[in-house]
């Protein structure tokens, strides 16, 4: 932010203070859901239904290896009938009277969010760049007409295009199959990414494009060459906001997949462990969905801001 | 920190999205594959564990798909619908059967039967009526009756045993504590646990089904409605409900309903299903709860509960009756794998496949497991469990069942739980509903 | 839609035409919008006038006129969900505005620490709604959920449930969506804030303009218009919420959390009437494209103040 931005011209140290100390307990207490979750993810099955809820625990992996695995209970009998344990999370889980079954579908899904997820960021960005740069430097017929076309799609209640979008699916064979949710995710980020892309590609001066077309270069290696790198900060936003929306989509994802497709989202609700709610598996799951988030988040808190400043402005 | 790349960070994960796009685009099922759907509960554990045999005899390898009992519906009837090739064996909910038939998701399986010499008559009638048949009773099969299951009820026998409990019962209702044969008995029992602190800790009455999004409410207001003998229409006029579904006695029965769910369930138990109910039994929050017996191996077996529980039917009030759950296993139209599946239900309807199917904790209606010797004393709800098989009712199996479903969750739910209206009320609406609906199917 | 009319050719520089590169650009997303945006839309719109049950393979489709909508305009059920909706979208987005706004405005004043805090505070909104749904349930939870347990710390009672009962269900939804989402009106008010030049805070200064007085007359109409735009956002997304409500209170207890588009949802993919839903779909379109458009327009007039 540059140095002309100041809301109030000069606040006295009090009020910084204040200030603060406030926003420090805000965020403390909005921080507090997610901290316990992580938190419920190392808690054992019975720490985690404990009344009073319990703050201090003796810390389980029991969660992680429930979120990986489906599991059986047996008679002791039966487990005693069994050799032992060859791994760790084997040993974890017989110490309550199961075995494991199979993996879960939990390493699919978390795939398949990733699939999904980045091959729908990518396809955003390249068309979404493209259009943006039409919009930008030729004169596209009915240019307005069309910016605002593609604006209005952001309109749609997504029930609004799921019923024939699962007619049209079905017949054309695209149901639960991962370039049905690319294609999908893609057309409901393009809008967004066409707006954001002009916004920072107007700001770069067409005299740079122009210098280099005198050059010798054709228009498109000039778009390659030129254009391309000095949009860097508008496509990692872009690529940012279109890959928060494909990664945390349900609506769609769970009308529209199940087997082969299916993303984290609408699974992670789907986890229960043998015999009762699982909350230590879920939170676990959970925990391990934020993660490349929360990553995101971090390293790239600068792109995040600026794309919403830019979606703002425009 | 140093900045970050972006560009470099996004090519990378753009390149490995790619790479592992191609390959994972067409995972079809190469030949001898087969998956299952099901619900994610014990039963389908111990199915998968079965199954270990069938891929080791035949070589066909098995997959998996089970899904909470709350998405079940949803997500598999979402499936059929949309014509998926995920499932090749499904074992669908006994309601099912009606539009798994007409409208050709399951394939028919009569021909396949005399083929293989699979009888009907070896499995038990009450099994083979309502988890294999469409129409109800015809012998036209569309599923292998895979799972005998009802609604039944758990206690915590060593509460019940307490010299100490007993004795404050006595002196509160002037009657013994015991396992409760009626609905009246059960409400006791339950008000007498309800807040009470047993080893320091606060105990309740008794888990009830109450979940408003899928079935639950519905499976568990059913116990209540069938025990106090109501019909859902004319028996002589199959979609005539007046008079039947709001009778006096379904009257009753609903505000007994909710009476018991006002003043003896645990705090918060509003949307509760199958494993709500499991994780307030198995904490100990409370003495008594409603599940299916298909959990039942399960409690008998946990390490903190497993010694000191007891089972019990639904308690009569006017009739002995029961809610029927359980399912039949059906191949899929859409499957192209449907040779091996009908290889699978061939194998799953062997006696001694049967036999390890109850061993494992499944619940087997093959007529030489129930009839062994010693079958009703091999577990402690074994005997109960045939007693309920013996007077299982359940809910409309029509093709529109869905649409009948979410219609009674919704108008129960808003008067047991949220508190809207009269019974009367709400049972005069879902006849609305339900006549809207069978208007619409041409049916009335 | 909107079939381009030829405009007269314009002859430019060299290499590709830029007509032709421009229709190569920009044709691709179009293209894609009318397929998964548009078609289905208009395909909706069709089935709305049909009898049409998409689990229902052979059975003949009728044309039902507007027999679908005057159903759905008669149906109780119907009117509440929206009502539901509106209870829902209004009190979240009130709540999201106070706070938000003023987070944003202590933010402002940049003392140590805020770019830390800021990013903490966003985390919410990066989460997954019908995963926050999800395990807010288990927050809920009475006995053993920490939000009874804190609330118990300070009012001493921790006998009562935000999920099951029906006159705190509406308002557990609120507080969890104002819970993941005031981040999203703080950040862009946080952009408002940032882009009021100072040389008015410093002209109205050497006016003599208190600051109570400045927030009112520089800082508030500057920011007003971010504000604006954050409330459509929010708006647009807070009616058509499903996911975070449907896995934390499936519409419950009873139906007092059954907002409009979980009902529609239960109609078209549980209930199977498809024509009917496609009826509501269009209705819930309209009334939200039409509320979006006067917004636009009142938005257009306070951005050119």
């Amino acid at each position: 932010m540059s140095d002309t931005a100041r809301s109030i011209v000069e606040p006295g140290k009090r009020a910084k203070r204040v200030a603060g100390l406030v926003v420090a307990a805000y965020a403390l207490v909005t921080l507090i859901p997610i901290l316990w979750i992580v938190g419920t993810s190392f808690k054992s099955p019975n720490d985690a239904i404990a009344y009073p809820p319990k703050v201090f625990f003796e810390p389980t992996l029991e969660g992680y290896v429930n979120v990986f695995t489906t599991r059986s209970r047996q008679s002791p009998e039966y487990m005693e009938s069994l050799p032992p344990p060859e791994t760790w999370y084997d040993k974890l889980v017989r110490q309550r009277n199961m075995v494991i079954t199979g993996p879960s579908r939990f390493g699919d899904r978390y795939l398949n969010s990733l699939i999904i997820g980045f091959g729908s960021t990518f396809l955003t960005v390249v068309l979404g760049v493209l259009a943006a740069y039409a919009f930008s430097r030729f004169r596209v017929p009915l240019r307005d007409d069309l910016m605002f076309f593609i604006l209005s799609t952001r309109m749609f209640p997504p029930v609004a295009v799921a019923i024939p979008l699962f007619l049209m699916y079905r017949e054309l064979g695209l149901s639960d199959t991962h370039l049905g949710m690319i294609i999908l995710y893609t057309a409901v980020n393009l809008s967004l990414a066409v707006w954001l892309l002009k916004g920072f590609i107007d700001e770069i001066p067409r005299e740079y494009e122009e210098a280099a077309m005198v050059d010798g270069y054709t228009r498109f290696q000039a778009f390659r060459k030129v254009v391309l790198p000095q949009a860097k900060a508008g496509i990692a936003a872009t690529a940012i906001f279109s890959l928060i929306f494909s990664w945390n989509e349900y609506n769609f994802a769970v009308l529209l997949t199940s087997g082969n497709a299916q993303t984290a989202p609408p699974f992670i609700p789907l986890i229960i462990g043998e015999g009762g709610l699982d909350w230590p598996a879920v939170a676990a799951a959970t925990t391990l969905f934020i993660l490349p988030v929360l990553l995101f988040t971090v390293l790239l808190r600068k792109y995040l801001l600026a794309g919403i400043t830019f979606g703002a402005v425009r | 920190m140093l900045p970050p790349n972006p560009i470099k960070i996004g090519a990378a994960a753009l390149g490995a999205a790619l790479i592992s796009l191609s390959p994972l685009a067409s995972s079809e099922a190469q030949g001898e594959e087969l998956t299952l759907c099901w619900a994610a509960w014990d039963p389908a554990n111990a199915l998968q564990e079965l199954g270990k045999d069938f891929t080791a005899q035949t070589g066909i390898e098995m997959n998996y798909e089970f899904v909470p009992w709350t998405n079940f519906a949803d997500r598999f009837l979402n499936e059929l619908n949309s014509r998926g090739q995920l499932c090749d064996l499904l074992i669908g909910d006994s309601q099912w059967l009606g539009l798994g038939a007409e409208f050709g998701h399951y394939v028919k399986l009569n021909e396949f039967f005399e083929e293989e010499g699979i009888r009907m008559e070896e499995f038990l009638p009450a099994g083979v009526y309502n988890y294999a048949t469409w129409p109800k009773g015809e012998p036209e099969y569309w599923a292998l009756p895979a799972m005998g299951d009802a609604v039944g009820y758990v206690y915590r026998k060593d509460w019940f045993e307490r010299p100490e409990l007993q004795a404050a019962f006595e002196r509160e209702f002037g009657s013994e504590l015991a396992v409760p044969e009626t609905w009246d008995e059960l409400l006791q029992v339950a008000k007498f646990f309800q807040g009470r602190k047993i080893d320091g800790r606060e105990r309740y009455g008794i888990a009830l089904y109450t979940e408003r999004g899928s079935e639950g409410i519905t499976m568990g207001i059913t116990n209540a409605l069938y025990s106090w003998g109501v019909e859902y229409a004319d028996p002589q006029n199959p979609y005539e409900m007046e008079g039947f579904f709001d009778s006096p006695e379904a009257v009753e029965a609903l505000e007994f309903y909710k009476e018991l769910y006002e003043c003896c369930t645990p705090p918060g138990h509003s949307d509760a299903y199958m494993v709500a109910n499991l994780d307030a039994y198995r904490s100990g929050q409370v003495a008594m709860q409603m599940n299916f017996f298909a959990f039942f191996p399960g409690i008998a077996k946990d390490e903190d509960v497993g010694d000191v529980s007891g089972f019990f039917v639904n308690p009569r009030q006017n009739v002995e009756a029961s809610v029927l759950g359980g399912q039949g296993i059906s191949v899929v139209s859409y499957s192209d794998n449907q040779e091996a599946a009908l290889e699978y239900i061939k194998w799953f309807a062997q006696p001694e496949i049967q036999q390890r199917w109850w061993d494992l904790g499944g619940y087997s209606v093959h007529n030489s497991v129930l009839e062994a010797e010693g079958f009703e004393e091999s577990t402690p709800f074994a005997g109960q469990f045939l007693e309920a098989m013996s007077n299982v009712r359940d809910f409309w199996q029509e093709p529109a069942y869905a649409e009948l479903l979410q219609a009674m969750q919704r108008r129960v739910h808003d008067y047991v739980v949220a508190d809207e209206g009269t019974a009367e009320e709400a049972l005069d609406k879902l006849i609305e509903d339900w006549n809207f609906t069978f208007e619409m199917e041409g049916k009335k | 839609m909107s079939t381009p009319k030829p405009q007269a050719p314009r002859p430019r520089r060299r290499g590709f035409s830029d007509r032709s590169l421009a229709w190569f650009f920009v044709g691709p997303s179009v293209l894609l919008l009318l397929a998964i945006n548009i078609f289905p839309l208009v395909w909706n719109i069709y089935l709305s006038f049909t009898n049409y049950a998409a689990n229902r393979p052979g059975t003949p489709v009728r044309g039902m006129g507007t027999r679908n909508y005057e159903r759905l305009l008669s149906q109780e059920d119907v009117w509440e969900s929206l009502q539901h909706t509106a209870h829902f979208v209004t009190w979240s987005i009130a709540l999201q505005v106070l706070l938000g706004f003023g987070l944003a405005w202590l933010l402002s004043r940049k003392f140590r620490g805020s770019g830390l805090w800021t990013t903490l505070i966003v985390l919410p909104m990066m989460l997954s709604p019908a995963v926050v749904g999800t395990f807010w349930t288990y927050l809920f939870q009475p006995q053993i959920g920490i939000f009874n347990a804190i609330v118990g710390l300070f009012t001493g009672t921790t006998e009562f449930s935000m999920i099951a009962n029906p006159n705190l269900a509406p308002w557990a939804i609120v507080l969890v969506d104002t819970w993941m989402w005031t981040p999203f009106i703080m950040l862009i008010c946080l952009a408002g804030l940032n882009s009021v030049p100072r040389d008015l805070y410093e002209a109205a200064e050497i006016d003599g303009a208190s600051s109570w007085r400045q927030f009112w007359t520089v800082t508030l109409p500057m920011v007003l218009p971010f504000l604006m735009l954050a409330v459509l956002f929010r708006g647009i997304e807070n009616f058509k919420m499903f996911d975070m409500v449907n896995e934390l209170t499936s519409g419950g207890p009873g139906s007092v959390t059954e907002l409009a588009n979980i009902y529609l949802k239960r109609e078209a993919f549980e209930k199977w009437r498809t024509g009917y839903a496609a009826a509501l779909a269009v209705i819930l379109f309209v009334t939200v494209f039409g509320f979006a458009n006067i917004y636009v327009k009142v938005w257009n007039a306070v951005k050119q103040r």
